[in-house]
């Protein structure tokens, strides 16, 4: 496997915000996610669940309800705002003020292109949804409390509105309140007029939408119902970390009286259960303890499918950290702030497994706050350690950072080139003496940066043609000689420009899954691609064609459970020492191919090394197969090579993330 | 040996009623639930047993109403026959054999017809479905009853085993099965326990091991079923019913607490606690009115609909362990032993019900398995009954024994025992044995071993301790006239003077511990009869401290009647596996009486209960029978007895003529003259004269007795029955010089008014509204035989009378 000397890093004190709102697009398979921050991500539920996009949040916009129309994304938020998202440029696009006080609720017709916003003032805001914007139409009868919930009637005409203490039905032509009163976190309002709410005082209800009766209520729990969301049937989240399931099921086999019943009952969080969806095969929930879960419904699924396994979401699809690989230096991301770390020194040595006593400790070099409202959406250090950059959505920053002993200074960059205004993905070349930024349209921006100042060179652009897409760019390396550069764009494109001739030396051939990490290796020039779906592909950079290596691979197949896995590979990186070795992460494991090595079969153990540690020495090779897989460092966030034989792997327990959370609601545990 | 014809052993009392579950009439009058052999008959309302089914040769193993016919029960047997009986009269209509065993037999209603369903044994694999058109196969079926259901209408059948459900649907003869994981991530177990299905949803709920409820619908899809689950058992959930109407579920377990859930309310529930034992079967009656929940402690409870607890029908409570031994009470009568957990309990063997039970250790008992609790471990009584000592001990793993020894004086005020003395450590280490010396001073001496002697003053103190070699003492038993103590220590028997207390002398027969000592009663009492461990049974005279006879038998138990010089010798005959009894007297080595191959197994305890009325039997072999009953308990706790021919066919008339008691309408007459007309048939049938002239005192008092023990639902309002009281007390009063001159006659002449009587009862078998509305003109025309009875009557029974008054 090769031995290495690791430095375990746990000082990143990540903390992932809470989920507000979500929403579901069936149409696209995808699902938005408010986090509590303003952030917005988006989840590819076709492609193995991967976070395609995030949208950085900002200080001032809290989202509380999120809504699909078509493929457009609209947001309302606690700063009384309407949002709409360019989902190409990760930005907002615009905001429209619903003049209302904070809105609480968010809901869409999509028979006839009308969103209503329920706001503090007790009013609900029509607004008409146009090509390009969204329009005021009008009010309806403003009520006296804040309305907290909204959900249309799916032919349009009428709309229930949740407030305290009430559930009011407007109807849409003539805004004038029809009646009916409890304690409303929710309502959902079904195709029969039936309107159902989730309430304070722990009752789901089931109302006659027409004349206002109480049908049933359903006490499901001492605390809140938060969150409600109907498909096929109806699940309700609540306060203690349960989501419920309701079925609209026949009481005697055959009749056709139904009757809405309890039936499952799920508990996947610790927290408060705040947003809810309901897709064909599943219900994903999320809430104040960050994961986002997707319990599929048993009897939806195949059984023992990949499709049947419980999925967590806990960490973000992609990089928050950044590795100095000649310096030993890490820079963190947080929405709010970046870090930079120097790593911890050691000249001991040991026997593998051993830990070596620390010399000198890690060090936090550099806390640099950002500047403005909107949060940091994607940074990056240099290989030397000598520049740092971030960029929101409104604007790019780079410093320049100098070492004199023990002290530091920064300095930003006054100037910057004007085409650099905003960049989803940052890299410096490994020289540091470039910095490459992908911007809107899929391009790429080079900048040359001398001692103090930075010159715009080129902008590196796809073919533009038929097939392409114009998806932002979401990965982006470059070679060690600095000869090639790759673009991935969550268009599952992936565009390798030649640096030397600047300009488009050709694109991988597409694949239907998107990438979650590409690499070049520095020797071979082969480009090492993974997808959402696990597949990993290496394509020959000189030839333009897959390698061989990479054919045997597809043709043999992977191992079932790695195929099964359910985190996407993060980083790619290579060991200096032995161009055979790729190193590979998801959040739970650390694995090294062995390109040298034979593939394992379907039928070969493809967690070995404990087996492989208890044969004998001159065995070891007949049982060793190229998939080296190390479980011992979880909740991965980085893996990264050093320049001298060391690894650096940075953690964030999940517990540790726990344990910053606000305390749950108390509950009396039977037998404590 | 002789073996005797005409003594057979029988069950006599004291079965479980509580290994199926019981079935509630139409009207929730009645109660029937398999016991033994027999099927009960019990009301609801007054706990009594009414009478017994009878008929069956094998333990009966499920009782059911019969749809058509609400009056109507079936019940089944493993003796492979199921039986129709009119339950309300106890008459056995029709039988029909199934050939192999049934376990249990479910049915429902279907329209017109109705569905008898017999569930075979796992190793016949198939479910039989004896009906007129349907035949369902379902292999694989769990054993036990609780795990099959019937469906809305009897259009499915729903039965689980193991960690599978399957629901079978007769219509489209399709069943689908639903499968659960063994476990889940924490460990608990997903097994299914018992199933029950919503009389009119389609709705089915099961039980599981970890305590869970789960409620399955839409199940007639192979995929797209789902269910919920409830969850507030802490154990196993034995027992799931729905009401009638559907609206509650009811569930227990080992908690012995009664759920009741609200049907699709089930977050709103009724808990009725403290019910005394785990709960094994809840049933509920057809008109929702009662809930009936059998309890591993041999005990049915009624409930009515409100939670409340209105009934408790007690069997023998029969425990794991007996450690007291089985005893009589002198007063009562009854028999006594370990009950509830930590209580002594008084069963009535005659009457085949439990007195009472003494709380002994007077501390809350949890229901929780693996906890050591105090349990009560010996019992003794004194010959008079004033006095009993209980021990009770609580050994914890690491904790030093825990013992406490306490004496309780029977107290005639309150008609029961009242503790009078504890003494706590007693002894370092387990006591053996204990018993009362016998003598008629006021001097009572209690002995325990490992050897002391408490002593009874004014108060209750250790007045002496004894040990021979340090040995440990095994039996010890005092001589009938209190005068002489025996202790055996291993192969040694010290008899001791319990008034000097000095050693008198030792008696050894070695080799081999001595197991049990007995010393004879009444004409035999210089003799002590020990049994060793190693096959002897051993004959010592007292007087000349010599070994008077001695024979080779493996000898599990020896016990001596208190009332005659028999005593009765329990062997093993070790290569028939069976138990053999002799029954002997200790001046002679020869049997009066053997009976081979009583039964299988070890016979672990045994007692001799005196009747209450004797025996006169002149045969030699059934002579030892007069004075008392032999009973003893099987290896599977099987309280078994010996009977006579004569016996068992006067038992059998006495309760033929209870039945027909009951079927006829319940007048005050009718009970005092329906027992004219069996004492009539009785002299009919040619009894000597003089049993005839005996008669007629007993029977007048038992007919008044009767009067007393019938159950207060069939009997007339009380102010009706006061006046007739008061009449017969002043009548009794003016005549009471010239009636004992006047038996005779009053005799005759009452034959001749009998057969009249006879008349007016034929004609009285009509509805009892119309026998009601009669009943003016009938006191007039029978107040003379009425006037005569009650004369009698008053001439037997002073006594109560005026307690009757003064309540």
């Amino acid at each position: 496997m090769g031995e290495f000397k690791v430095h375990r890093v746990r000082f990143f004190e990540y903390m992932p915000s809470p989920i507000r709102a979500m929403a579901f697009n069936s149409r696209t398979d995808r699902l938005a996610v408010a986090r509590g921050d303003g952030a917005v991500e988006i989840f590819n539920f076709a492609d193995n669940y991967f976070q395609e996009k995030v949208i950085p949040g900002q200080d001032s916009r809290a989202v509380e309800a999120l809504c699909w129309v078509g493929q457009r994304l609209f947001s309302a938020g606690l700063n009384g705002e309407i949002t709409e998202y360019d989902l190409e440029n990760l930005r907002p696009k615009y905001t429209v003020m619903a003049y209302g006080g904070p809105a609480w609720t968010l809901s869409m017709s999509t028979e006839c292109f009308l969103c209503q916003v329920g706001c503090e003032d007790g009013t609900v805001k029509m607004f008409e949804i146009l090509e390009e914007r969204i329009q005021f139409q009008r009010n309806h009868d403003r009520q006296k409390g804040r309305i907290i919930s909204l959900s249309w009637h799916p032919s349009g005409t009428h709309i229930a509105a949740g407030m305290m203490g009430m559930i009011r039905i407007f109807e849409t032509e003539t805004g004038s309140p029809a009646n009916k009163e409890v304690v409303v976190w929710s309502v959902a309002f079904l195709s029969d007029h039936t309107v159902i709410s989730g309430d304070s005082a722990g009752k789901v209800q089931v109302w006659d939408g027409f004349t206002g009766t109480l049908i049933k209520t359903h006490l499901i729990t001492k605390w809140d119902v938060l969150a409600l969301s109907d498909q096929s049937s109806l699940v309700a989240g609540t306060s203690e970390g349960t989501v419920t399931q309701f079925q609209f099921l026949p009481l005697i086999v055959g009749q056709q009286d139904k009757e809405w019943v309890r039936t499952r009952t799920f508990k996947n969080h610790s927290h408060d259960v705040r947003a809810l969806a309901h897709t064909e095969t599943a219900v994903v929930s999320g809430g104040m303890d960050t994961q986002l879960v997707v319990q599929p419904l048993l009897d939806r699924v195949e059984k023992n499918t990949q499709e049947s396994a419980l999925r967590k979401i806990a960490f973000p699809h992609r990089s928050l950290v950044c590795c100095a690989k000649k310096s030993g230096l890490l820079l963190f991301q947080f929405p709010e702030h970046l870090e930079l770390w120097r790593l911890g020194e050691s000249d001991g040595h040991g026997k593998p497994g051993d830990s070596l006593p620390v010399r000198k400790k890690p060090e936090k070099l550099i806390h640099l706050k950002r500047k403005g409202e909107d949060h940091i959406c994607c940074s990056a250090l240099s290989p030397c350690g000598g520049w740092l950059a971030y960029t929101t959505v409104s604007s790019v920053r780079l410093y320049r950072l100098q070492y004199n002993n023990n002290s530091i200074s920064i300095k930003k960059l006054p100037k910057l080139p004007k085409e650099l205004c905003s960049a989803h993905q940052l890299c410096f070349s490994s020289d540091s003496s470039k910095l490459f930024a992908s911007s809107k349209h899929s391009s790429v921006i080079v900048v040359a940066l001398g001692q103090s100042e930075c010159k715009y060179l080129h902008t590196l652009k796809p073919k533009s043609g038929y097939g392409t897409t114009e998806q932002p760019v979401h990965l982006l390396f470059v070679s060690e000689d600095s000869k090639w550069l790759a673009a991935a764009n969550t268009g599952c494109e992936i565009h390798i420009y030649n640096l030397n001739k600047l300009k488009l030396h050709c694109t991988v051939p597409v694949y239907s899954s998107c990438p979650t990490a590409i690499a070049i290796h520095p020797v071979t020039s082969n480009l090492v691609t993974v997808h959402a779906n696990q597949q990993i592909f290496e394509y020959s950079l000189a030839q333009k064609e897959y390698t061989e290596w990479s054919r045997k691979l597809q043709k043999q197949g992977l191992h079932n459970l790695w195929l099964e896995r359910d985190t996407p590979i993060t980083h790619i990186s290579f060991n200096p020492n032995n161009q055979a070795h790729i190193i590979l992460h998801d959040m739970f494991m650390l694995c090294i191919i062995d390109q040298s090595l034979p593939l394992p079969d379907r039928k070969t153990l493809l967690y070995n090394q404990m087996t492989l540690r208890s044969v004998p020495e001159s065995e070891r090779l007949r049982h060793s197969h190229a998939f080296k897989i190390c479980k011992n460092f979880q909740h991965l966030l980085c893996v990264s090579t050093l320049e001298d034989q060391a690894l650096v792997v940075v953690e964030r327990p999940l517990l540790d993330i726990m344990s910053q959370l606000p305390a749950p609601v108390r509950q009396k545990k039977f037998a404590t | 040996m002789v073996e005797h014809g005409d003594i057979r052993v029988v069950h006599r009392g004291g079965s479980k009623i509580n290994s199926r579950e019981p079935v509630i009439s139409s009207d929730s009058r009645l109660l029937l639930c398999a016991s033994g052999e027999c099927v009960k008959v019990f009301s609801t309302s007054t706990e009594e047993c009414i009478h017994d089914l009878r008929g069956h040769t094998g333990l009966v193993t499920g009782v059911l109403l019969r749809p058509s016919n609400h009056l109507q029960a079936y019940s089944c047997s493993a003796d492979g026959t199921v039986r129709l009986w009119d339950f309300t009269d106890g008459i056995l209509i029709k039988w029909r054999s199934v050939g192999k065993a049934c376990v249990c037999v479910c049915t429902c209603v279907c329209a017109e017809l109705f569905q008898l369903v017999a569930v075979h044994l796992p190793q016949s694999g198939d479910r039989l479905v004896e009906a007129r058109e349907l035949s369902a196969v379902l292999s694989d079926v769990s054993s036990n009853p609780a795990a099959i259901a019937f469906g809305r209408g009897g259009e499915y059948i729903v039965s689980a085993k193991g960690l599978q459900l399957e629901v079978y649907f007769f219509k489209k003869q399709k069943s689908y099965r639903f499968s659960l994981k063994e476990n889940n991530k924490k460990g608990r177990k997903n097994t299914f326990t018992c199933v029950a299905s919503h009389p009119q949803d389609d709705c089915i709920a099961t039980g599981h091991e970890d305590g869970k409820i789960r409620l399955w619908r839409n199940f007639s899809h192979k995929k797209e079923y789902t269910y919920s689950t409830l969850h507030w058992h802490h154990s196993v959930v034995s027992s799931l019913c729905f009401t009638p109407e559907g609206t509650n579920l009811l569930s227990g377990g080992v908690e012995s607490v009664l759920v009741q859930w609200r049907y699709n309310q089930e977050s709103q529930k009724d808990f009725l606690p403290r019910l005394g034992a785990a709960i094994t079967h809840i049933v509920v009656s057809p008109d929702g009115a009662l809930f009936c929940t059998s309890h591993s402690d041999n005990k049915i409870t009624i409930i009515q609909s409100c939670v409340k607890v209105s009934a408790i029908i007690q069997g023998l409570v029969k425990g794991e362990s007996l450690s007291t031994d089985l005893m009589v009470d002198p007063r009562s009568k009854a028999m006594v032993l370990n009950g509830k957990p930590g209580h002594l309990q008084f069963y009535s063997l005659q009457r085949d019900k439990l007195l009472f039970n003494l709380d002994i250790v007077q501390q809350e008992y949890i229901h929780q398995s693996g906890l050591q609790q105090f349990e009560v471990v010996k019992a003794a009584f004194t010959a008079s009954g004033n006095w009993l000592a209980s021990v009770e001990e609580r050994k914890q793993k690491d904790a030093e024994l825990e013992l406490n020894l306490k004496l309780w004086m029977f107290d005639e005020q309150s008609q029961s025992f009242v503790l009078n003395t504890t003494i706590s450590a007693p002894h370092e280490a387990r006591i053996t044995a204990m018993c009362f010396c016998q003598s008629t001073d006021s001097q009572t001496t209690m002995l325990a071993l490992t050897f002391m002697a408490v002593d009874d003053g004014p108060s209750w103190s250790c007045d002496f301790v004894g040990a021979y070699h340090s040995l440990v003492p095994e039996c010890c038993t005092f001589s009938a006239d209190g005068s002489l103590l025996a202790v055996s220590f291993q192969e040694v028997v010290t008899v001791w003077s319990p008034s000097s207390w000095e050693l008198l002398t030792t008696l050894s027969q070695p080799p081999g511990a001595i197991r049990d000592l007995c010393f004879g009663k009444l004409s035999c009492s210089k003799y002590l009869v020990g049994t060793t461990a190693n096959n002897l049974l051993c004959c010592w005279n007292l007087l000349t401290c010599a070994l008077e006879w001695s024979t080779s038998m493996n000898t599990s138990l020896l016990l001596a009647d208190p009332l005659s010089e028999n005593m009765a010798a329990f062997l093993n005959v070790h290569n028939v596996d069976q138990i053999v009894v002799f029954v002997f007297k200790p001046n002679e080595p020869r049997p009066l009486y053997s009976h081979k191959a009583v039964c299988s197994g070890n016979v672990t305890r045994a007692v001799f209960a005196p009747r209450e009325e004797m025996l006169d039997s002149c045969e030699e072999s059934s002579q030892w029978l007069n004075h008392s009953q032999l009973y003893f308990l099987t290896q599977c706790m099987d309280l078994m007895t010996f009977t006579t021919k004569a016996e068992e066919a006067r038992q059998m008339a006495a309760s033929k003529q209870l039945v027909i008691d009951d079927s006829i309408a319940m007048t005050p007459f009718h009970l005092l003259l329906g027992k004219h007309r069996g004492q009539q048939q009785q002299q009919e049938s040619g009894q000597d004269s003089l049993s005839a002239e005996r008669t007629p005192l007993p029977q007048g008092s038992a007919a008044i007795k009767e009067l007393l023990q019938t159950p207060a639902h069939i009997l007339p309002s009380t102010s009706f029955l006061c006046s007739m009281f008061v009449q017969s007390l002043l009548i009794s009063v003016t005549d009471s010089r010239s009636e004992t001159k006047h038996v005779e006659e009053e005799m005759e002449s009452e034959k001749e008014e009998d057969s009249e009587e006879e008349e007016i009862e034929s004609r009285a078998v009509r509805p009892p509204e119309m026998a009601r509305c009669g009943q003016a003109t009938e006191t007039a025309t029978l107040t003379k035989a009425q006037v005569k009875e009650l004369r009698r009557v008053k001439k037997l029974d002073h006594g109560w009378l005026s307690s009757v008054l003064d309540l």
